[in-house]
């Protein structure tokens, strides 16, 4: 690498290494700190304490075997979808795809509340079985945030091992088939091994997600249930003890690394099959397996609609018939709220948050992509690690590093506007990243050759190049943070202001409230957050066919 | 070892008709190729008789039992796949071991067999390398070792020689060739390569449009080719329209004795090596192109008033000189339609 190239390369490293430095590597320095040190000296004595007290091994076991089941759960539920994806030609497949990944990308707080919709006290499910003479109240249950996970994580089984299984070569089934291996023999010992690494990698996937699971938790479980990540808020928000709450962080940053070097370790595989390039691996359903077909489709589709369709229809649902009270409501301040602002305002802040935040995630990913394309080899391998180390920490971690981190000179950001946008730009640019990246490394120097051969110099090179072809996937990218930044809970619900909340702080707030007003509120509001998402993420669709983050 | 006998086969894909009534009998240890073009169903009826696809009609005989309602895990056709599908999570040991673990042969006979058939392939002491890291000729053997390890009765091969390269793929074929004899195995082999066809098989029964054209040994197709199409799939040029009548037939090439039973529209076909220089000849043209093939040049002649025709080149010949020939009686083969 020439002098100037190297130059560039540093130049494009200098903001995401500074961004990261002051809103990532602080805050978690601070945190490592808080929880370890006493008095100006290392003490592991009141780690001991916490880590060794009942409630913190209850909490622990309690996260572990919720997000164990929730995994199991949703890889049974999910891999005849799986199958269907990679395997069924049918019509509708793209959209029956497409249609999976909305509870994917929905704010963990609108799952939570469209949940506490379908299980709540009017809820259907508590009306219908108690038609039937056995009412089933789910409320406050832990069944009830392992349905909700399963949900929220359907489309990350169904869609990455479908990936999986349509690339399986069909002729090495029909080989174990001639060689006297029944269906389910040639299932056992010839489709699942070839499926295991992206089953494992998927799965270390949604256990990572239920692991650190927050906002659906926080609106589910109710007071008596908690996973590590609520624990947090608790001990930090109504005991004032950061000191815990920062040794719990550091449990759960432990728990977060050694789930995903489990996850690198699955990657890491025996050589794969090599299909025919443009080869389908698909074909109609013949026979029974029509049945299990349309059994999966059905099934998926309710498992999907009934939620999202019962939200939707509470908000509009008052006690004396259908109609807007609710969302009127949401222009006041209510009586005993302690909302100090009317509730609409939430979403003028989102949209103001998520639009500093997207800006912010695409200039910090962007030149780190940049940076990161440029370099080779060993040093582009720790560099993007250390680019992604974000992603393997939980939002509520950032929240609160932000929290203890940034409230004292030389840092005294908490009533900075800024603070918000950052901390969900520090959640957003890993996925930027892994958007633009690929992108980046997918022009063949072949093209930027063509280019130099026909007179265009390196810059114009990457004016006309370079840059044209990335503009879907940036717009992707950042279309793509702008979702994440309006449905972000877990780090936000740390540092915004009373007088200035999210629409999902903005819910949270109203279910903490009592009366059916406020629940219909949160209702309103989740729909109005629905409604904004899923806009997004249309547009995001029209972008064409750029992945998101691996997805 | 085993005869096989396919009954009127038929099957669609949709509304497309890809088998229309398909006969064939393999005789018991002999090997036939299966030649045709690319879609023309030949894959499809091999998965037919492996089991792995039902027929709408017609029947499936293994020594004389009818099979057709068996599944293919049961049926103990060996299979060697196009792209070999070996299995990429097993290493090669495992793989060819595969179906002697599904027949529940012992741990140790197991590893001796797989030993054994590994030499027979010439891959001896391959048991532990991965699939990834064989070359693309060292995987077909390993297919094949695969299929036969379970000593089947019936081999069939689809496309087995299709991802190689041309000096592989010779060697290969005759490797097969010794191997298939020295096991007596009956084989199928699915291609749509004539030169593969007959340096593979006894026998070639040619399909096309869903239905056998022809049976016969390599030889008599290349000579005798049974219809303008099988003369065109393998490899024939010289092919025109004529008209046939009382023992003889007229062409754009020249009038030639044709045989008594030949009447109506039929389709001549020249050898190459048919066409000879003769100064009186009906034919003149000039060489408009070169082919070299091997050690011999082809010349295409093109002339007024009728088809270019494919012949031996003279070692002085140049693009563009003039010929006058004469086709030789003896080099015509009459064809139906």
């Amino acid at each position: 690498m020439s002098h100037r190239a190297r130059a560039v390369t540093l130049a494009a490293f200098v903001v995401p290494v500074a961004f990261l430095a002051v809103f990532f590597a602080v805050p978690a320095a601070t945190l490592v700190a808080t929880g370890l040190r006493e008095g100006g000296r290392w003490d592991t004595g009141a780690v001991l304490d916490v880590l060794g007290s009942a409630s913190t091994r209850r909490v622990a076991w309690f996260t572990l075997w919720q997000a164990v089941v929730s995994t199991l759960a949703t890889v049974v539920l999910a891999l005849p979808a799986a199958w269907v994806l990679g395997r069924i030609q049918m019509r509708g497949r793209a959209l029956f795809s497409a249609a999976l990944v909305v509870p994917f990308v929905l704010p963990t707080v609108v799952v939570g509340t469209a949940f506490l919709a379908v299980l709540g006290p009017d809820g259907p499910l508590v009306r219908l079985t108690g038609a039937l003479g056995a009412e089933v109240d789910l409320r406050r249950t832990a069944t009830a945030v392992i349905v909700a996970h399963v949900f929220f994580n359907y489309a990350v089984i169904a869609r990455t091992v479908g990936a999986a299984w349509a690339a399986i070569d069909p002729d090495t089934e029909d080989a174990a088939r001639t060689l006297g291996a029944s269906r389910w023999e040639t299932f056992r010992s010839v489709t699942l091994p070839q499926l295991r690494p992206s089953l494992a990698g998927a799965a270390a996937i949604v256990f990572l997600f239920t692991f650190t699971s927050f906002g659906v938790v926080k609106i589910l479980g109710g007071p008596r249930i908690a996973t590590i990540e609520v624990e947090i808020h608790r001990r930090t928000t109504e005991l004032l003890d950061l000191r815990a709450a920062s040794v719990l962080s550091l449990l759960q940053l432990a728990a977060v690394i050694a789930a995903l070097s489990l996850y690198r370790r699955a990657g890491r595989r025996r050589g794969t099959g090599r299909l025919r390039a443009g080869r389908s691996t698909s074909r109609p359903a013949v026979g029974a397996e029509r049945f299990l077909v349309w059994g999966t489709v059905a099934s998926a589709l309710v498992l999907l609609a009934v939620p999202v369709a019962t939200l939707v229809w509470r908000s509009f649902d008052n006690a004396g018939g259908p109609g807007l009270r609710y969302y009127r409501a949401l222009g006041t301040v209510g009586r005993g709220s302690v909302a100090f602002v009317p509730p609409i305002e939430a979403v003028r802040n989102s949209l103001l948050f998520g639009a500093a935040a997207a800006t912010t995630a695409l200039v910090v990913g962007s030149l780190a992509a940049v940076g990161l394309h440029r370099l080779r080899g060993r040093t582009r391998g720790v560099a993007d690690s250390s680019l992604m180390l974000p992603l393997g920490v939980s939002a509520v971690t950032v929240g609160l590093g932000f929290l203890i981190a940034l409230d004292e000179p030389p840092l005294d950001l908490r009533t900075s506007p800024i603070l918000i946008p950052a901390a969900q730009a520090i959640i957003a640019i890993p996925f930027v990243i892994r958007t633009l990246l690929p992108a980046l490394d997918a022009i063949p120097d072949r093209m930027r050759d063509a280019a130099a051969s026909l007179g265009a110099p390196p810059r114009r090179v990457w004016l006309e190049i370079d840059l044209r072809l990335l503009r879907r996937p940036a717009l992707v990218a950042t279309g793509f943070a702008f979702a994440i930044s309006l449905g972000e809970f877990g780090a936000t619900v740390f540092i915004a202001r009373a007088d200035a909340p999210t629409v999902p702080v903005a819910i949270f707030r109203a279910l903490s409230q009592p009366g059916a007003l406020n629940v219909g509120q949160a209702m309103a509001l989740s729909t109005i957050l629905l409604t904004m998402t899923t806009l997004v993420m249309l547009v995001v669709d029209r972008m064409g066919d750029a992945r998101v983050g691996g997805f | 070892m085993a005869t096989l006998a396919v009954r009127s086969i038929e099957k669609s894909f949709g509304a497309e008709p890809v088998l229309r009534g398909v006969d064939l009998d393999v005789a018991d240890g002999s090997t036939v190729s299966l030649l045709g073009p690319s879609g023309s169903g030949k894959s499809t009826l091999l998965r037919i008789v492996a089991g792995l696809e039902t027929a709408d009609a017609g029947a499936v005989l293994i020594d004389g039992a009818d099979v057709t309602r068996v599944s293919a895990h049961r049926r103990g056709v060996g299979v060697v796949f196009q792209d070999q599908a070996l299995f990429p999570h097993l290493d090669v040991g495992a793989n060819v071991a595969f179906g002697l673990r599904m027949a529940g042969v012992e741990r140790g006979p197991r590893r001796e067999r797989v030993a054994q058939t590994l030499e027979l392939v010439g891959l001896a002491g391959y048991e532990h390398r991965d699939p990834s890291t064989l070359s693309g000729g060292e995987a077909q053997r390993v297919a094949l070792a695969r299929a036969l390890a379970p000593r089947p009765q019936l081999v069939l091969l689809d496309e087995p020689l299709a991802a190689l390269d041309q000096l592989l793929r010779e060697r290969l074929l005759l490797e097969l060739r010794s191997i298939f004899d020295d096991l007596g195995v009956t084989v199928v082999a699915v291609t749509h390569d004539p030169t593969e066809a007959g340096a593979l098989g006894q026998r070639i029964a040619v399909l096309l449009d869903g239905r056998i054209a022809q049976v016969a040994e390599p030889g008599e197709v290349l000579a005798h080719p049974a219809s303008a199409a099988v003369a065109g799939l393998v490899g024939h040029r010289n092919v025109a329209e004529g008209v046939a009548g009382d023992g003889v037939v007229r062409s754009a090439w020249g009038c030639f004795p044709a045989p008594s039973s030949a009447a109506g529209p039929v389709h001549v076909l020249v050898q190459p090596d048919g066409v000879a220089l003769d100064p009186d000849g009906p034919l003149t043209g000039r060489v408009t192109g070169l082919i070299f093939r091997g050690g011999s040049a082809f010349a295409v002649v093109e002339g007024g008033g009728w088809p270019p025709l494919d012949v031996r080149a003279r070692r002085e010949w140049r693009i563009g000189d003039e010929v006058v020939m004469r086709v030789d009686p003896a080099a015509v083969h009459v064809m139906d339609g």
